[in-house]
């Protein structure tokens, strides 16, 4: 069991939330980068490494932060991926 | 001036609607040396894309989304001098001719009062986390992709 202050705490929005069938979930903080996360969900298969990993468009947040793959990720974290917004 | 409710009347986010004449009223209260107030209002078209819309939702990033915006705010307020500013967002269920949106920004001269709206929208489209989903008559569902004019419209205003 993970508990959420030592875990990465990650949430999906928009379309990801959709193909990748969840809004959110927790994972080990044994990730130094936003990038090696992205490894982690490619390998569970075709949505995640096609909504994520290959996506030129994916939008990332780190605490709320526009962030990027090379941004460092800590225990307590909360990274989002997300598509381009749309509001307005 | 900065007290707590100032900060949380200048951004809200809600699914009820919202009263221009009232929300301009509570922008300009204690401020007596405002001389323009410019207000944008985004209201749901009825077509998207060449289709007919039936009904727009939209979703966000409640605790980034009030970040984004106050960030947004914030930049405008540094760029141009104002006196005050409010941008009301709203999520959910929405219906063509709805509002959607409320970008207002007081100022003593009005230059900098357009300017500062047109640069918070332009921003809000591209920066704060929002997103849209149609429904078409016929029952599909779809989220709307962002446009390259709005990328372009907010690097107008990079420095």
């Amino acid at each position: 069991m993970t508990s959420r202050t030592s875990a990465i705490h990650i949430l999906y929005f928009a379309n990801f939330r959709e193909v990748l069938g969840q809004a959110e979930e927790n994972l080990p903080a044994t990730h130094n980068t936003v990038s090696e996360l992205l490894t982690t969900l490619a390998a569970r298969g075709e949505p995640w490494k096609v909504a994520l990993f290959d996506n030129e468009n994916l939008q990332i947040a780190v605490n709320h932060d526009i962030a990027s793959r090379e941004t460092p990720l800590k225990a307590g974290d909360e990274v989002a991926f997300f598509p381009p917004v749309t509001g307005g | 001036m900065a007290s707590f409710n100032r900060e949380t009347l200048c951004i809200k986010i809600q699914t009820e609607d919202f009263d221009l004449t009232t929300e301009i009223s509570a922008l300009r209260q204690d401020h007596k040396n405002i001389g323009a107030v410019v207000s944008f209002v985004g209201t749901v078209r009825d077509m998207n894309e060449g289709d007919e819309v039936s009904v727009l939702e939209l979703e966000h990033y409640a605790g980034m989304t009030e970040k984004s915006l106050e960030k947004i705010r914030l930049e405008a307020h540094q760029r141009w001098s104002l006196e005050a500013s409010m941008i009301i967002h709203r999520v959910g269920k929405l219906l063509p001719s709805d509002q959607i949106v409320l970008v207002a920004v007081a100022s003593q001269h009005r230059e900098n009062a357009f300017h500062a709206a047109h640069f918070i929208m332009d921003y809000l489209k591209t920066n704060a986390p929002f997103w849209k989903k149609e429904t078409l008559p016929n029952g599909d569902v779809r989220w709307v992709d962002s446009r390259v004019s709005d990328q372009e419209a907010a690097q107008r205003w990079a420095v």
